[in-house]
Parts: structure tokens; sequence; C-alpha cells
């Protein structure tokens, strides 16, 4: 139901379509990064740097809208929660794009280097990052806590998979430490798909707040293990 | 007093200390805030009020917590003032008024042949109005009214004695302290405001009753009847209908919200305001209604 005050409307929807904007960018970035990274393509790699800037720009936006809305509003009830998840998966959104723009400028310096054959386990991961990113900005944009509940639970996909690759790139590097370089390039990279992961997740624990009113209280597990990896130990049970 | 010493749980000061300092490793999951409920200082049952064939309150069942302030918000002829008038019998002044249900007052009937005599129940529970009503009497006569009527103090030191406390308790003793001889009705708005306040604290009642106190006011004026109605809190139970959210939102623990008579939602006020439970409540609270 529309508010009485009609500029209201007008006043949330800004502030919605600013969100919907920011999203699509962040999206277009991450995927343009994959794609960078993939093709070796370091025009489109600078492409992506460059434009990290109109993502920030964005946020700008949607803080300076929440601001005014909070102080001249005053917004209560789902009002307020929508406002209050605007702020914040504007933030997240952001980290998206920001880790999304480093990826590419790593891809700069692996595009000098020989290919290595880890990448393909990295492509993979960005495709699982930039599908849980779409389908997360899809499900906060569409008010759907139950969708949003399900992606968050697909991040430990995302885990695994940061795991493996993990072990995959030490064993490369351990083989022919001529990759080192590049390893460690991808390293970050793989670093940074599995932190957009983690963004993505607490967007759509915010998706769940907003639409519902209460906050996700049962821990998530945490699938990622690279911290408890080291050359040739045992792995402990990360529990 | 109050009754609720000892058991006086004020959900914004902790909900505002949960936010501020966590205690180390404090996990709602797993440590649920301890919550001790007050008793109910007053409850209706059942409660329905009829002017003629108009229905101005329909079943209402609703528990005033001791030691608490709850708000009665919604459209207006939702009932709130309906409701918080049958609470000290004002209805009974209304021709045509007929009330029927149960409310009770430390769990004695206030209605019916048993119930407790209008005089003293209001003496129990007292009333704020809309408009400041002072007497037009003195500043001093205006408090002594009430202790005089009901024989509860005696003339001279003690008199002066209540006076002084229920205009300091009100915020207004160093206000109105040198000039207690003058009119009650040459104070300003806000000033006649916190005298009935004082006139209404004077007989030491156990609930506050108050209806739209702050409408005729302006914002400074309303801050300190807000202020006044926090410390009051802590000795009093108060029920206040207000027709602004924001000041429901920032003076009650708990909230009741009231549409077409009856009570559509009660809760914290807390929860009301974030995430009410109630498609109606919220269509209301957020400018969405009807």
């Amino acid at each position: 139901m529309p508010h009485i005050v009609k500029s209201f409307d007008v006043e949330l929807g800004k502030l919605e379509e600013g969100l919907a904007r920011m999203g699509g960018m962040a999206e277009s970035q991450l995927t343009g990064a994959i794609q960078a990274l993939e093709g070796r393509d370091s025009e489109l790699a600078g492409r992506i740097m460059a434009d990290d800037d109109k993502v920030d720009g964005y946020e700008t936006f949607i803080n300076e809208q929440a601001i005014k809305l909070l102080a001249l509003r005053a917004p209560v009830a789902d009002d307020l929660r929508m406002v209050l998840a605007a702020l914040k998966v504007a933030g997240e959104i952001e980290r998206i794009a920001d880790l999304a723009a480093n990826a590419a400028k790593r891809s700069l310096v692996l595009n000098q280097l020989p290919l290595v054959a880890p990448m393909r386990s990295l492509i993979r991961l960005g495709r699982l990052a930039q599908i849980m990113v779409k389908d997360v900005l899809d499900a906060h944009l569409g008010h759907d806590a139950e969708r949003a509940l399900a992606l968050r639970d697909r991040d430990q996909e995302l885990d695994d998979v940061y795991s493996a690759l993990f072990r995959e790139i030490l064993t490369y590097m351990m083989e022919d430490p001529r990759t080192i370089t590049s390893c460690t390039h991808l390293m970050f990279i793989a670093k940074n798909l599995e932190r957009i992961g983690d963004h993505a997740t607490n967007i759509a624990e915010l998706t769940h707040y907003r639409v519902t009113g209460k906050t996700v209280l049962e821990a998530r597990t945490k699938r990622d293990v690279s911290s408890f990896i080291g050359v040739g130990g045992d792995l402990p049970d990360p529990g | 007093m109050g009754g609720g010493e000892g058991i006086r749980h004020d959900t914004k000061a902790s909900s505002f200390l949960n936010c501020v300092c966590p205690e180390p490793g404090y996990n709602r999951a797993r440590t649920p805030r301890e919550f001790i409920m007050p008793d109910a200082k007053m409850t209706a049952r059942s409660l329905s009020v009829r002017y003629g064939d108009k229905v101005g309150l329909n079943e209402v069942d609703l528990d005033l917590l001791a030691g608490q302030v709850t708000a009665l918000i919604g459209p207006s002829g939702c009932g709130k003032s309906t409701f918080l008038r049958c609470l000290n019998r004002m209805n009974d002044t209304i021709d045509g008024a007929k009330v029927s249900g149960q409310v009770a007052l430390d769990g004695q009937e206030i209605y019916g042949a048993s119930g407790i005599d209008p005089v003293l129940l209001r003496a129990r529970v007292g009333m704020v109005f809309q408009r400041p009503n002072p007497f037009p009497k003195s500043i001093y006569d205006n408090i002594a009214f009430g202790p005089r009527l009901h024989g509860l103090v005696a003339e001279g030191a003690a008199m002066d004695e209540v006076v002084t406390k229920s205009l300091e308790r009100a915020g207004l003793w160093k206000e109105v302290k040198d000039r207690l001889g003058e009119r009650g009705t040459g104070l300003s708005g806000g000033q006649q405001q916190r005298l009935c306040i004082a006139r209404a604290i004077a007989v030491e009642p156990e609930v506050i009753l108050m209806d739209e106190p702050c409408s005729a006011l302006d914002p400074i004026a309303t801050a300190r009847i807000e202020e006044l109605i926090d410390e009051l809190s802590h000795s009093f139970t108060i029920v206040i209908v207000t027709h602004s959210m924001q000041q429901a939102a920032r003076v009650s623990n708990f909230t009741a919200f009231f549409h077409l008579g009856r009570v559509v939602e009660v809760g914290a006020t807390e929860q009301i305001f974030t995430a009410p439970s109630h498609e109606l409540t919220q269509g209301y609270i957020t400018g969405r209604f009807g």
C-alpha cells in the first residue's frame, strides 16, 4: 500500500533504484573482472579498474539519500528496515566491487606472465561468486527472505572450491617455483572471490532482516579451511 | 505507589545498554535476555463501550503493566481515549455510555456492585487531560485541592510539604516557588500542564492516565513533559494516549494499537516500531493507512 504522503514513496523509490543500479554495476564489474582474467584482456581490466569510482559514487548517493530519509521522514517499521538495510547493503556492494577491481588489477600482472593451470579453477570460483552475487541482489530487490536464506547456505560451496584451489595453487608453487609470482596473485584473487561470497552472505542476512524484522541468529558453517592448510601437514577439523 | 519496585524492567534502558556495551561473548541466540515480566497493575477483559447504537470499544483485553509506560495509539475514533476513560470511570459522566466487561485495579473490580467507589478510584487512578485545566485558584490551592478533598493531609506544614514535593516532582518548583499565591491560570501552557501533573500526583495515585498531554504544547514544553513522564514512570504506572507516534516511541515501554474499537496489536514499543506483527499496525505507523 502506498504512503499517504506520496513524496515519501518517491524518496524511498530513489533509494531502491540507486541500490538496484549500484548492484547491477557491481555485478558487471565482477563479470568483467572474470572475463579479463579468462581472456587475458588487459584493456577490459583497465576499464574495470577505472569504473570502480562509479560504484563508489552510487554508494555516496545511497548514503546521502538514506541520511536524508532518516532525518526528514523518521521512518519506522518496514520503512526503517528498508533504509537501514539499504545503507548496509550499499557498503557490502561497494566492497564486492572493490574486490572485483582488485582482481582486475592483478590480472594485468598475470597477463605479463605465462598462463598457469590453476587459472581454470579460479575462473570456476569466479563464476560461483558471480552467480551468488546476482542471486542475492535479486533476492534483496525482490524482498525474498527465504531465497536469501537459502543463498546464505550456498556460501559453503564457494568456501569448498576456495579451499581446494588453495591446495592446488600451493602444490603448483612447490612443484615449479617459477610459477610463484603468478600463483601468489592467483591466491590473492581467490581470496578476493571468497570474500565476495562473504559479502553476498551479509547481503542475504540483511535481506532477511529487511523483510522479516528478525536478525538471522544461527551461525553459518564456515567451510573455508585454507587458514589450516600447511605444507604437507594434516588438516585439523575446523569444526 | 507504583507497586512495581523490584520487578521493574526498563525495556528501553536495557535494550539501549545491550546495544552500547554487549557483554563479552554476548550472543542473543544462546543467552536470551532475562526478562522478568512485571505484574499487571490494571487489567481489562472483554471491555466494551456503547454510546447508544455506536460501539466505542469492542471486547478489549489489555494488561497495563506495573511501573511501565503504556502508549495507546490509533486513528481518531479508534477507541483509545474511550479505553483510557474506562480506567478511572470517566465514561460514567457521559450520557448514554454503556460499559460492559471487566476492569480491575490490582485484581479488584472497578465496575459493578462490588466495584471501587469512583471518587476513591480517581484518587488512585489520576488523569491529565489534553488541554491544561488548572482550577481558577492559586498555584498552591491547585495542588492542595486533592489532598484536602480526600482528607489526606492536615493544613499547615504538612500541606506545604505536599505542595512543594508535588511541584518538585513535576519539575515546576523552581519556576513557581516565589509565586505560589498567584493564579494557576496565569502560567504558560507548558507550566499549566506540569501544574496539572503536580495536582494529579499530589494525592499519591498509583496510575496516571494522560490523554494527549502534549498536543497543545510547543516542542520545548513537550520535551519537558516527556522527561517528566520518564521520571514519573519510576514511581507510577502510566498510560498515555497520543496522536504523535514519535512521542509514543520516545516515552513508552509498551504500545497498544487500537483500530475500530479493538486492540489490533500490543507489544514492546521497540518491537512495534521496528517490526510490527500486524499489517494494520504497520500501515498506521508508517503512514500508509486506508
